[in-house]
């Protein structure tokens, strides 16, 4: 493992100064606004003076980057500042909904991830069958879609004229487990449609890819059972690809959450986002952005360390 | 209903059987997974699953039979050479087509198919559908159908114009890093590097909340944020091109690197920057829906399909569908796009079945 440590180490440093800079484009977005914050907040119609207050109030009088850095350290910490809406820490109000977001995305890959493993794999295996044409048929329209299409699709049919599931997903925190997975499903089963269709193609892709390499082709010519080719020699080497494949959408899924969310109404990140930009809330703005881009760079990185740490020829260094 | 569940039954079943018989292997396989399904779910949900199973079928096979005249009609119309491309086309390519020659009347003539001005109150608010009005009111009581033929002008059209802004500005700067190398190249690699970073409808919401609502800041924003992604198609495919012999040679001649670029290069990269040019429109499109949706892109009166659903979307808990009608037309639109983009690439890559 000697020689893949350092390789590790290099992307976890990449990825850390990736998100380091799209801190700056954060913080710095807002800094480019015409007038600044206290301007916007006060209006066009404010005094001189009750801008020069507010500015100072804020703390607007200092250089930027002084104020960038004491951001950035908050933001490292758990604390995000203050709401401009509401005057409540965005700490506050962010840290259940984030909790709720995960759930939320995690229960949408707990569905997703085998389904679309296997589907894809089964798609390969039978590739130009019948099912394969289906199945990529379908996942062409359900990629093809807008979330808040398939959204509302099942709302109609799942919850209106069938009412099996809740239309709006209205989790409180005292709320048990399996009254909050009910409640929950119709938004993941959204976002897994979306992303089991995504992954499916992927993994297909990545498995015919493997299937057409010369060591299938030598395994099959020796004579051995087409059952043995797929456990033996296929599914080993096709971990790397899958598990680039999953993290991958795992980082899609963490940010399709906004449309879904706001289709019912679900309390996450995504909605307080959306909230947030029509308020033109810039500190839950900046810190909803942040934790996103945090999570997407997060599984970024993850898909990356996956494919180093499954690829032998970068573990056994010659 | 009893009636319409037998004689749906026994014409599966029969179906099947005379597929068993012929021994279509194909057709037989899926009439038997259909038969299963309905087995399933009519014991679930009811005869009404059976209705509906059936109506989608009908669809379907509507679709197809539309497609196949559509594919055998612009055989005997075409120019030889257009009738040779045509014949390879598969069915999916050819409803595609179809779906978009339609859109794009819908859109030029929407003045004189829409019944009603964009904006124009017709009647009640929520109306139901009647002769009037085809599909009924909106929330202020605007006619649905004739907003929805002018949102194909509206959304279509600023998804159009955004994607080629941000096509233009991609392939361009592609280009200059592939012909220009060094530290050119560098830096634009690692600014498209951090663009691409952020997540993109996260950071188009940033950008808005910023910049403020309005269309010509959804347009550039979006056509900012998709650049990037053309930059690396277009640095990848230019890359190859930039090392042949003929560039060689052009260089040696003195051609300066505007020609390199639009002469030599350009000329050869067109067919893939073609059929990415489809699947970037369909990407644009759909996040260009997404924030109408939310209410960030298109701001009303102007009627745009994603804006539609959210107005309307208070229906849906009443049991409506025909909220879902704009949705399913940005559905509709991106499915025919992909199609079409599929058989692209199939005739660019030389691929023969």
């Amino acid at each position: 493992m000697g020689g893949v440590l350092p390789l590790i180490g290099k992307r976890l440093l990449l990825g850390l100064g990736t998100l380091l800079v799209v801190s700056i484009i954060i913080f710095g977005a807002v800094e480019l606004l015409p007038g600044d914050i206290a301007q916007q907040i006060l209006g066009q119609s404010a005094t001189e003076e009750t801008v020069a207050a507010l500015r100072e109030e804020l703390g607007l009088n200092r250089p930027s980057y002084i104020r960038y850095f004491e951001w950035l350290g908050g933001a490292v910490q758990g604390d995000f500042g203050v709401s401009l809406a509401n005057q409540r820490s965005v700490a506050e109000q962010l840290g259940p909904r984030f909790a709720n977001t995960l759930f939320l995305a995690g229960l949408a890959a707990v569905i997703s991830v085998p389904l679309a493993i296997g589907l894809g794999v089964l798609a390969a295996l039978y590739r130009n069958s019948v099912f394969d044409r289906v199945a990529n048929a379908v996942s062409l329209v359900s990629i093809s879609s807008p979330e808040f299409f398939l959204g509302y699709i099942l709302i109609v049919y799942l919850a209106v004229q069938n009412q099996i599931f809740p239309a709006i997903s209205n989790v409180t925190p005292d709320m048990d487990f399996i009254e909050r997975l009910y409640r929950t499903m119709l938004p993941a089963i959204t976002m897994a449609l979306v992303v089991t269709a995504y992954m499916m193609r992927m993994t297909r892709a990545a498995i015919i890819n493997l299937l057409a390499s010369p060591y299938i082709e030598m395994a099959r010519l020796k004579g051995v059972p087409n059952s043995k080719v797929i456990t033996r020699h296929a599914l080993p080497n096709a971990l790397a690809p899958i598990i680039n494949v999953v993290a991958l959408n795992l980082a899609y899924l963490i940010t399709g959450v906004v449309l879904v969310e706001v289709v019912f109404v679900y309390p996450g990140v995504g909605q307080l986002l959306v909230d947030s930009v029509t308020k033109r809330d810039f500190p839950v703005v900046q810190a909803c952005c942040l934790i996103f881009a945090a999570t997407f760079i997060l599984f970024n990185l993850i898909a990356d360390v996956g494919a180093i740490l499954s690829n032998p020829r970068l573990r056994h260094p010659k | 209903m009893i009636s319409f569940v037998i004689i749906y039954y026994a014409f599966l079943i029969l179906a099947c059987c005379v597929a068993a018989y012929y021994k279509y292997r194909t057709a037989l396989l899926i009439l038997f997974t259909l038969l299963c399904v309905s087995l399933i779910s009519g014991l679930l949900g009811g005869a009404d699953v059976l209705v509906n199973i059936t109506i989608f079928v009908a669809l379907l096979a509507a679709a197809a039979g539309l497609s196949y005249s559509f594919r055998e009609s612009l055989i005997q119309v075409l120019p030889p050479e257009g009738a040779k491309l045509m014949r390879t086309a598969p069915l999916t390519a050819a409803f595609g087509l179809l779906v978009i020659i339609a859109y794009i009347i819908a859109a030029v003539f929407a003045p004189v198919i829409a019944p009603f001005g964009e904006a124009e109150v017709v009647g009640s608010s929520f109306a139901p559908p009647d002769d009037v009005m085809l599909l009924g009111g909106d929330q202020l009581g605007r006619d649905l159908f004739s907003r929805l033929i002018y949102g194909a002008r509206n959304t279509v059209g600023i998804a159009l114009l955004t994607t080629a802004i941000a096509f233009i500005v991609g392939t361009l700067a592609g280009l200059v890093a592939a012909s220009m190398g060094g530290w050119v190249d560098q830096v634009l690699g690692r600014i498209v590097d951090t663009l691409m970073a952020i997540p993109q409808l996260i950071f188009a919401l940033l950008l808005l909340t910023i910049v403020g609502t309005s269309v010509i800041n959804l347009i550039l924003v979006i056509a900012l944020l998709y650049s990037p992604l053309i930059f690396r198609l277009a640095r990848a495919v230019a890359g190859n091109i930039v090392v042949m012999d003929y560039i060689e040679a052009a260089r040696l001649r003195g051609e300066s690197t505007w020609y390199l670029i639009t002469q030599e290069v350009l000329a050869n990269i067109t067919a893939p920057l073609a059929a990415e040019f489809g699947l970037r429109f369909c990407f644009v499109f759909l996040a260009i829906s997404a924030l109408s949706f939310l209410g960030l892109g298109i701001q009303p009166p102007t009627a745009d399909w994603g804006s539609m659903v959210r107005e309307n979307a208070t229906l849906i808990s009443f049991g409506a569908t025909t909220p879902l009608i704009p949705a399913a037309a940005i559905a509709l639109l991106t499915v025919a796009v992909n199609f079409v983009v599929d058989w692209m690439l199939h005739i660019s890559s030389g691929l023969k079945e």
